[in-house]
């Protein structure tokens, strides 16, 4: 089965959107991860903080221009919602590293079996910096990978991450176009599978070994 | 009173090799017409300290293009090809801190602390050749204050006693940087006649030495 790239995006963000209790607080980190956003159900409320200085971030706004005094942690002029807050980097760190976050949703290079996260250097190669991920993978309460399964077919769910690291077993859950992946102290238990692709498909397409129960559940977006 | 100054002077402050730590957040809140006011002059081989190293055709970005700039320590990079470019040349030297380590070590420095606890980067290559302390069964890398010659701040507002309101999420870095450097520059958007009122005073004008209008 070959989904396109818009296709598998979809999936995964609609996907990670059920994740959520009412009332959460959640980081959602650049790319895919924001378009988490579009798919929260409507009945639930849940508040967005951006690290760069905003608790309640609304939508994109349209009307403003490049110098706009309110932006997410891409540069993108947004709104705010009722009952939101700005404030300095270092409360927002606060917030991040100490615990005040629910849940932060992040891309990744690499996952591995023992929750291992790498997404933010390719030594020699790609080198954007670790931005405020490190933080954010060890204060968050939750960390949740979304992420395509392969990397044009290469494996990023491996037995050890090869790329450097953004943190140590801070993995909670893996949100990939093909299954959906809990990080336990026994390995990666494969808990929804997306059955427009075979178990057999996802197994050989993830560098890790998977534990696959009895009672595995399709994958709805 | 503080002293206030033409943008031109100020940006003549800047001197071959110092340090400067320049506010904002990719384009939010940053002090663009001081960066501008440097690239007029010939200041290089400087150290730059900030969030980003923004992209490459607005403020801090244009000083890592016109390679003004020998070091950056900064959590983010990516959004400026050439600062990567230039990295990978051995042209540039970059430290990366991550975001919230970065905002510590700068209020260490500006708060007179011998540095700081924290549990990021523990397990991967930020602890490299760092000490590792543990406290209560829980590891934390201990992480050094940053200072700098210079901070280069934005304001929404300033009044005479060097006193800024910040709006929106322009805060970001600016407040803490505002305290840990030798000099500090603000331009603000508006320097208001009247003081601004105690309420809404984001930096207390303490911090500020310069302000550039």
């Amino acid at each position: 089965m070959e989904l396109t790239k818009e296709q598998c995006r979809e999936i995964i963000a609609k996907r990670v959107a059920k994740e959520f209790n009412e009332g959460d607080v959640i980081t959602l980190g650049i790319g895919l991860p924001t378009e988490v956003a579009n798919y929260i159900p409507h009945n639930l409320h849940v508040i967005f903080q951006s690290e760069n200085g905003l608790l309640g971030v609304g939508h994109r706004d349209l009307s403003a221009d490049g110098s706009s005094k309110v932006t997410n942690a891409g540069g993108i002029a947004v709104t705010t919602k009722p009952g939101a807050a700005f404030f300095d980097s270092l409360t927002s760190f606060t917030m991040i590293r100490g615990g005040h976050v629910d849940a932060t949703v992040l891309g990744a290079l690499q996952v591995d079996e023992q929750g291992n996260l790498a997404n933010w250097i390719i030594p020699g190669k790609f080198v954007p910096g670790m931005g405020g991920a490190m933080d954010l993978v060890v204060g968050a309460k939750r960390v949740i990978i979304a992420m395509e399964h392969t990397n044009k077919g290469e494996p990023r769910i491996v037995k050890r991450c090869t790329l450097p690291l953004t943190a140590a077993g801070e993995v909670d859950l893996i949100v990939t176009e093909r299954a959906v992946i809990e990080v336990t102290s026994q390995g990666l238990l494969l808990k929804e599978i997306n059955p427009l692709f075979s178990l057999d498909e996802v197994i050989a397409s993830t560098g890790a070994h998977l534990i696959v129960p009895d009672s595995l559940q399709n994958l709805v977006a | 009173m503080k002293k206030i100054i033409s943008l031109a002077e100020a940006g003549r402050l800047i001197t071959d090799s110092s340090s400067i730590m320049v506010g904002g957040f990719l384009r939010c809140g940053t002090p663009a017409r001081l960066i501008d006011e440097i690239l007029k002059n010939t200041a290089g081989n400087l150290t730059l300290i900030a969030n980003d190293t923004c992209v490459p055709e607005h403020d801090r970005g244009k000083l890592i293009v016109n390679k003004r700039v020998k070091k950056v320590i900064a959590a983010h990079i990516g959004t400026n090809p050439e600062t990567g470019k230039q990295f990978n040349a051995g042209e540039l030297e970059v430290e990366l801190v991550p975001m919230g380590t970065l905002v510590e070590r700068i209020r260490a420095g500006g708060a007179g602390l011998g540095g700081v606890l924290t549990p990021t980067g523990i397990g991967t290559t930020v602890a490299e050749n760092k000490k590792v302390v543990e406290i209560d069964g829980r590891k934390f890398l201990f992480e050094k204050p940053l200072k700098a010659d210079f901070a280069l701040i934005y304001g929404t507002k300033a009044d005479k006693f060097g006193n800024v309101f910040l709006s929106g999420t322009t805060r970001n870095f600016n407040t803490v940087m505002a305290t840990a450097a030798e000099t500090v520059i603000v331009e603000p958007e508006e320097l208001c006649d009247e003081p601004l009122h105690p309420d809404e005073i984001t930096i207390p004008g303490i911090f500020v030495d310069y302000v550039a209008v």
